[in-house]
């Protein structure tokens, strides 16, 4: 099973893109490691830059509808050879949420009012993200707060995340 | 109560249900191109499943970069060519014979009312045109599907549409899908499927039916589906009359792949389109749309009219009917990119590639490669292109790039102004 732990990243807006997560011209790539410096390199977002601050993170914090646009899993790919196993938004494009389960990664939804709160407390403040899949919760904490989030995902994929994806699952049974 | 068209799909494809909410369908087709396969099939060989599920329901093309443009794009078609004859996949389009996938599947009759579709392509909910839930997946779901012949979904919601009203000339299947894509924004469809419904829809030939079910996913829909009715039975005849005796028995067998009238939606909202106009995006979304009145004198530097939306037959008469006898602005690049080989060869029998020559546009062979900055026309920072395709990301057609999508009319019009307008063939 993979990593869920680890510092976060926030992105502060809702429908950032498949072609803002991994632009199209890096399609031609054969195996996902070569994807990896080109993370995030086309977002929109003031002050951002992408090397700098995707380097040594593990949770994207984010708005509404992330991943929305392309079919590409080379999102989910970028994020995980990047060692981003798990984001955190108010709900996701489909094929990007499916996608991520596929690959035995996390995309779970929070309502908006939590994620705004998210926001508000942790911001900038260097927080870390711990992620308990028995209890269904995520810690999240800075040194000066700490707070709990319970969250829900379904039982399917959930075994997904425990089998490491749907390759061998449904080889396995169909 | 009474069921959506998906939910009748789902009914007969169910082979298990892993959790509550969640359907594995059975799949009927499942479409390849070169640039999400390939990863597929390298990870089937490593994992020692280098194996199809049914060669017959496996259909591949290349068209994402085609001529292949370097080294890395050689190697994309190269392993699906070499897989598709390794495992017999006879349906299989390389250079000479391929198009734009969701533009030449259907054009092959490889689409029918009632199947269930997958590719690794956000644009496979084109496929709903013809009452079928077609959608598109990831690499791993993509290789699940090669191997299995199979697909999880979450059971689908469905929002209907009713198109209503009469459409002025000059306005389009496309401005219909953008001004709808507007009213519900980029995530309001997620995890829904959107029956177009009504008498405008009705009226629409199969080409306009899959202008507006290929947007779908713009509005963040699973798959748009339309009914099948007469149109269908007709755009599909020439494949379907071995197994029907007449036309009309083709339409009862294919009608009841239609929603039940008490069918439970999670909105059912009309659209009137009396007063629609030409519309046009601004910004990097998909929803953020205007008249193209209220756009009208902005500059371009190329204008691209193609693509899985709008690169089939129907779009480049309206487009060469707007540039015959007129030659382009001297600062616009004009490209257009017919669909497929049978598109492309049926507008030089019409003499609509001499119209776009002679109008000054360069005339590409069939693929999507500048809809998605990959080939053909990738834009440089800070240059703007009025396009007839689906996706006006930033980025999209080149870093520091702006798309403006539009109808074919419009772009043709704006191809000879140099900025953008309203064709001619619009009235109020």
């Amino acid at each position: 099973m993979k990593n869920f732990n680890g510092k976060i990243l926030f992105l502060d807006r809702s429908d950032i893109n498949t072609d803002e997560i991994i632009p199209a011209k890096y399609l031609t790539e054969l195996t996902k490691e070569a994807l990896r410096p080109y993370c995030l390199e086309d977002l929109a977002l003031p002050g951002f830059e992408p090397r700098r601050d995707v380097a040594d993170k593990a949770v994207i914090v984010t708005r509404a509808n992330f991943g929305c646009g392309s079919s590409r899993e080379h999102a989910p790919w970028v994020l995980e050879c990047n060692g981003i196993n798990l984001v955190i938004a108010e709900n996701f494009a489909r094929i990007f949420r499916q996608n991520m389960f596929n690959c035995g990664c996390m995309a779970v939804s929070l309502a908006p009012a939590t994620i705004d709160e998210i926001f508000t407390v942790f911001a900038a403040t260097g927080a870390e993200c711990v992620t308990d899949l028995e209890r269904m919760t995520f810690t999240i904490s800075n040194g000066k707060e700490s707070r709990v989030y319970p969250f829900t995902v379904g039982s399917f994929d959930l075994e997904l995340v425990k089998a490491g994806g749907w390759v061998d699952y449904a080889d396995r049974k169909y | 109560m009474g069921k959506t068209l998906a939910q009748k799909i789902f009914d007969a494809h169910r082979v298990d249900t892993p959790a509550p909410g969640v359907a594995v369908l059975s799949l009927d087709r499942v479409f390849c191109h070169e640039i999400t396969t390939p990863i597929a099939l390298n990870d089937l060989v490593a994992k020692g499943k280098d194996r199809v599920f049914d060669p017959s329901r496996i259909k591949a093309v290349i068209d994402h970069v085609t001529p292949a443009k370097d080294s890395k794009t050689a190697e994309q078609g190269k392993t699906l060519r070499d897989w598709a004859r390794r495992h017999g996949i006879a349906d299989f389009f390389d250079i000479g014979e391929n198009g734009v996938c969701h533009a030449i599947f259907p054009e092959k009759g490889f689409v029918r009312p009632g199947f269930t579709v997958i590719m690794g392509d956000s644009h496979t909910c084109t496929h709903g045109a013809f009452g079928a839930f077609a959608a598109g997946v990831g690499t791993t779901d993509l290789e699940v599907g090669i191997l299995k012949g199979v697909c999880s979904m979450r059971d689908p919601e469905t929002i209907k549409i009713n198109v209503t009203g009469k459409l002025r000339p000059g306005v389009f299947a496309k401005d219909v899908i953008l001004a709808i894509i507007k009213k519900l924004t980029v995530n309001g469809a997620t995890d829904k499927v959107i029956e177009f419904a009504g008498p405008v829809v009705d009226g629409f030939d199969m080409d306009s039916r899959m202008t507006l079910c290929n947007m779908a996913i713009e509005a963040g829909g699973t798959c748009g589906v339309c009914y099948p009715d007469m149109t269908t039975v007709e755009y599909l005849w020439p494949f379907i009359r071995e197994e029907f005796t007449d036309k009309a028995a083709a339409l009862a067998e294919y009608s009841k792949w239609r929603p039940d009238e008490d069918a439970e939606y999670v909105a059912v909202i009309d659209f009137n389109v009396d007063d629609l106009e030409p519309q046009v995006t601004h910004g990097y979304k998909p929803d953020q749309v205007k008249n193209v009145s209220e756009m009208t004198g902005t500059p371009v530097n190329q204008v691209y009219i193609g693509s899985c939306t709008n690169g089939r037959l129907g779009d480049l008469r309206i487009a060469a009917g707007v540039l015959k006898g007129h030659r382009i602005h001297p600062n616009v690049r004009g490209i257009v990119s017919p669909a497929t080989p049978k598109i492309y060869s049926q507008a030089l029998e019409e003499g609509l590639i001499k119209i776009f020559m002679d109008a000054g546009f360069c005339v590409t062979n069939p693929t999507c490669g500048a809809c998605l900055g990959m080939s053909n026309g990738v834009l440089a920072k800070g240059e703007v292109c009025a396009s007839t395709t689906n996706r006006n990301f930033n980025g999209r057609m080149g870093r520091g790039g702006m798309v403006h999508l539009m109808s074919p009319a419009t772009a043709a019009a704006t191809a000879i102004a140099g900025v953008i307008t309203n064709s001619p063939l619009f009235h109020k």
